[in-house]
């Protein structure tokens, strides 16, 4: 990569302009909210789940291009996936689908931050329906192994 | 005697890191002095000589190095003194920084002073370092804390100053001298007489406004002023709390420990003279003595040339700058009433990938709530770009900003 700017392609200023799945579920059976506190970009995400299916899954807030479009890409993935897919996606699996594998320190938490929501939405809602209490202490560790 | 335009121009060989280059070889434009300035080599050079050949600590020893040690802490002090003019040099308490500064306020005076049902008021235009202590003090004493709302163009509403002041409730009223996003400058004047009258206690955070303006304590007439060195060409971790001598009696030790003491005993100790009691602990010594030497050279420069300087630069920026089609500025376009600070938006684009984009070019310039949120809910923005000026800004830098613009409306096809 030969400058920072160059991360400015055409896929993430259109998903600036025009993020996909971007909006609210009114119905959703989990929601989640988290911001930044360094520059303040803020993030919900809304999900619908059936059978243990992320069956519709809409987020809405602001933020910077980096973060519109990792938010926009991250949706896109985890539509249609179970919830135990959904668990396994990992920070790359956004990164690589926009080109932003050597996205500066700096600028990581505003691509990461919607991958952040959604795992906190997903443990939100395991938690909760969860049969085996056992399974909650695998739950929490991994959360906290989050960031 | 060199012209002011010469000085200006000369005084930039000071400054080493200015010449240094970034990114694809860029020549550093430094446009976000409201963060934090550079340091010119009279003060680099006053911390590493006094670690090379003065290093003591201060107030107790009796040898050579020690007194050398105390005698340079100390003559900042006086030079503070003069510099903001105060008259009593024991009113100067020695903090990290305006931070430190209005927490120690919060903490020692707010403490025995403010009790159930009183109000603290504040601005909307303030750091979060002007929000967050009086949140804790009020919460924690069952008091409020009420804003004085701004207008349109960034300025106080000082109607609702008012407002407060007839309830008879307010205890004390804190506010910057100058924003740290829209550049505003507080009529304090105005404020503090309305708050003489009703009796109130004032708050100053001079951490934008010292650094760029002659400011006079002892003309102002609040009672208590806080500001930082380091966004004066000082180095970090050393600022200035400043108590008139009546209120800072009836204040109560801020943290304990060896200095502010005059006997300790088992169950009881005694507290050392102002403004000793509020210095716990060793000090920050080189910083201290450094923030010295960027008081000595502001003080060469001249406080109303630094001012005119930035004046000049504020005008030229604005006036490029409200060419650039798409471009928001926020705040007055007055400039008696503005600082070197300009906060803008660029049509859709969010400001940190205006300051992603325009880093490639060398500037530097700071994007996101700037430790405002308040006053960012209040613009009805996330956030923003905000340049800011200081003596070593010229033209040119402006000129590489407003052209470097051109590459952000091009990558966002604006």
């Amino acid at each position: 990569m030969s400058s920072n700017a160059d991360i400015y392609h055409e896929m993430i200023v259109d998903y600036s302009r025009n993020p996909a799945n971007y909006g609210k579920i009114d119905d959703h059976d989990v929601t989640f909210h988290d911001s930044n506190p360094l520059c303040g970009d803020s993030i919900d995400i809304d999900m619908k789940i059936d059978d243990d299916k992320v069956t519709d899954i809409k987020f809405h807030g602001r933020g910077c291009a980096i973060c519109m479009a990792c938010s926009s890409v991250l949706t896109e993935i985890t539509k249609g996936k179970t919830l135990d897919e959904a668990r396994a996606i990992d920070k790359n699996d956004v990164l690589s689908e926009l080109g932003l594998e050597h996205l500066q320190a700096v600028r990581i938490k505003c691509a990461l931050l919607s991958l952040k929501v959604l795992k906190s939405a997903l443990y939100a809602y395991i938690g909760e329906h969860l049969e085996n209490t056992q399974d909650l202490d695998t739950l929490k560790e991994e959360a906290a192994n989050l960031y | 005697m060199q012209s002011t335009e010469s000085l200006f121009e000369n005084l930039r060989q000071d400054f080493p890191i200015l010449k240094r280059t970034v990114r694809d070889n860029k020549p550093l434009v430094y446009l976000d002095n409201a963060s934090t300035t550079q340091k010119p080599n009279q003060v680099i050079d006053t911390i590493t000589d006094y670690y090379r050949n003065h290093n003591a600590n201060i107030h107790r020893a009796v040898y050579a190095l020690a007194e050398e040690s105390t005698e340079a802490y100390e003559s900042t002090r006086d030079k503070i003194a003069s510099f903001v003019n105060v008259k009593h040099r024991q009113e100067i308490i020695f903090v990290r920084g305006t931070t430190e500064a209005i927490n120690l306020v919060a903490y020692a005076w707010g403490r025995p002073h403010i009790h159930e049902g009183d109000i603290i008021v504040t601005t909307e235009y303030e750091h979060h370092s002007n929000i967050v202590p009086w949140q804790l003090l009020t919460q924690e004493k069952h008091a409020k804390l009420e804003y004085i709302r701004m207008d349109d163009d960034g300025e106080l509403i000082l109607d609702d100053l008012d407002k407060f002041l007839a309830t008879g409730k307010v205890k004390l009223v804190t506010f910057s001298l100058m924003s740290n996003v829209l550049g505003t400058i507080t009529d304090a004047q105005k404020i503090i007489e309305k708050c003489k009258t009703a009796g109130v206690l004032t708050l100053i955070d001079g951490a934008q406004a010292v650094p760029h303006m002659k400011v006079d304590i002892e003309k102002l007439g609040c009672d208590f002023f806080a500001f930082s060195g380091h966004k004066m060409l000082g180095p970090t971790g050393i600022g200035v709390l400043w108590v008139k001598q009546p209120v800072l009696e009836t204040m109560v030790p801020f943290h304990g420990g060896g200095d502010m003491i005059r006997e300790v005993h088992k169950y009881e100790t005694t507290w050392n003279d102002l403004p000793y009691k509020f210095e716990a602990g060793t000090p920050n010594i080189a910083d201290v003595i450094g923030f010295g030497a960027a008081i000595d050279y502001l003080t060469k420069i001249g406080m109303d040339n630094v001012r005119e300087h930035e004046v000049e630069l504020t005008k030229y920026a604005m006036d490029a700058l409200s060419k650039v089609k798409g471009l928001h500025i926020y705040g007055t376009k007055d400039m008696s009433k503005r600082g070197g600070v300009i906060s803008f938006n660029f049509a859709d684009v969010h400001p940190h990938d205006v300051a992603q984009i325009i880093d490639e070019e060398g500037i530097a310039v700071r994007s996101g709530h700037h430790c405002a949120q308040v006053l960012m809910e209040r613009l009805n923005v996330a956030a923003t770009s905000r340049a800011s000026f200081y003596i070593y800004n010229t033209k040119e830098d402006i000129d590489i900003l407003v052209n470097s613009l051109n590459t952000v409306a091009k990558v966002f096809k604006l």
